[in-house]
């Protein structure tokens, strides 16, 4: 009965975009975890959208992973920007008590591209 | 026990068994949809099935499962929605430490129990080593 639905990952340009499109289990998001860092070590990709709009709760499982997941990045030189947190998700996650350390967040697609944008822009100076 | 878990005049709303890990996904899914019936907002939809999630991962990592059931009914003057989650798993031998922030005896982060209490408005735990463990979470109306 288990379906496994793997979450797709784009390529474009120097970013990796992964748009989360599931309630997620948590063997789904130790996969897509994995499936990430192994795309970063494939394309040498400078950075990763993660579109979460979608989501309606991230608990301390999927939060963990998601912190944990930009911490690897940023070992193998990239970055990753969470996108579209909802609003009562970003008001759950902190009364959780979850700090989610070293990840970026942005309010949608565009501004995190932007922000990747003006990070690789400092590295390069 | 001085508070008990079940109150007769609750209504139940559903009930529901932790098994597999996909039943942990469907289950908190079935919870955001009776606090949305129920006429919760959205951060409090939100709230509950966090802390729900967090329950019925414990019950699905430690205890082997269980059972998970949702009421509406008056508690202490208020509405409130309801979820119970009894399992026959292991029983936690030192309540007042799984309450810490950081403390996990197995695979979890150690979020699970303190985290779903600071976003419920009532959290009642009872355990019994070698028994079980019962939760029970409320969210005001």
């Amino acid at each position: 009965m288990l379906q496994e639905k793997r979450i797709p990952i784009i390529k474009i340009g120097d970013y990796l975009i992964v748009s989360i499109q599931v309630d997620m289990h948590d063997k789904l998001a130790i996969q897509l975890q994995s499936q990430i860092l192994e795309s970063i070590e494939k394309t040498g990709a400078k950075g990763v959208l993660i579109d979460i709009s979608v989501l309606e709760m991230v608990d301390s499982f999927i939060g963990r992973m998601l912190s944990g997941m930009a911490s690897m990045a940023a070992i193998m030189d990239a970055a990753v920007v969470i996108v579209g947190m909802q609003p009562a998700v970003a008001i759950t996650l902190v009364e959780l008590g979850l700090e989610m350390p070293g990840v970026d967040t942005a309010l949608n697609m565009e501004k995190g591209i932007e922000m990747l944008n003006r990070r690789i822009r400092q590295i390069n100076e | 026990m001085t508070d008990p878990i079940e109150n007769r005049n609750w209504t139940r709303l559903d009930k529901q068994t932790i098994q597999a890990e996909m039943d942990v996904v469907k289950v908190r899914q079935l919870v955001r949809y009776h606090a949305k019936e129920i006429g919760l907002g959205i951060v409090d939809q939100t709230r509950i099935t966090t802390a729900a999630s967090e329950l019925f991962r414990n019950m699905f990592l430690y205890a082997e499962g269980g059972d998970v059931l949702m009421d509406a009914g008056i508690y202490n003057d208020h509405k409130a929605f309801i979820i119970t989650c009894i399992d026959r798993g292991p029983g936690i031998e030192d309540i007042e430490m799984a309450m810490k922030d950081g403390y996990s005896t197995g695979d979890g982060m150690g979020y699970g129990l303190p985290g779903s209490k600071r976003l419920v408005d009532d959290f009642y735990i009872e355990s019994t080593v070698n028994q079980g463990t019962t939760v029970r979470i409320m969210k005001w109306i």
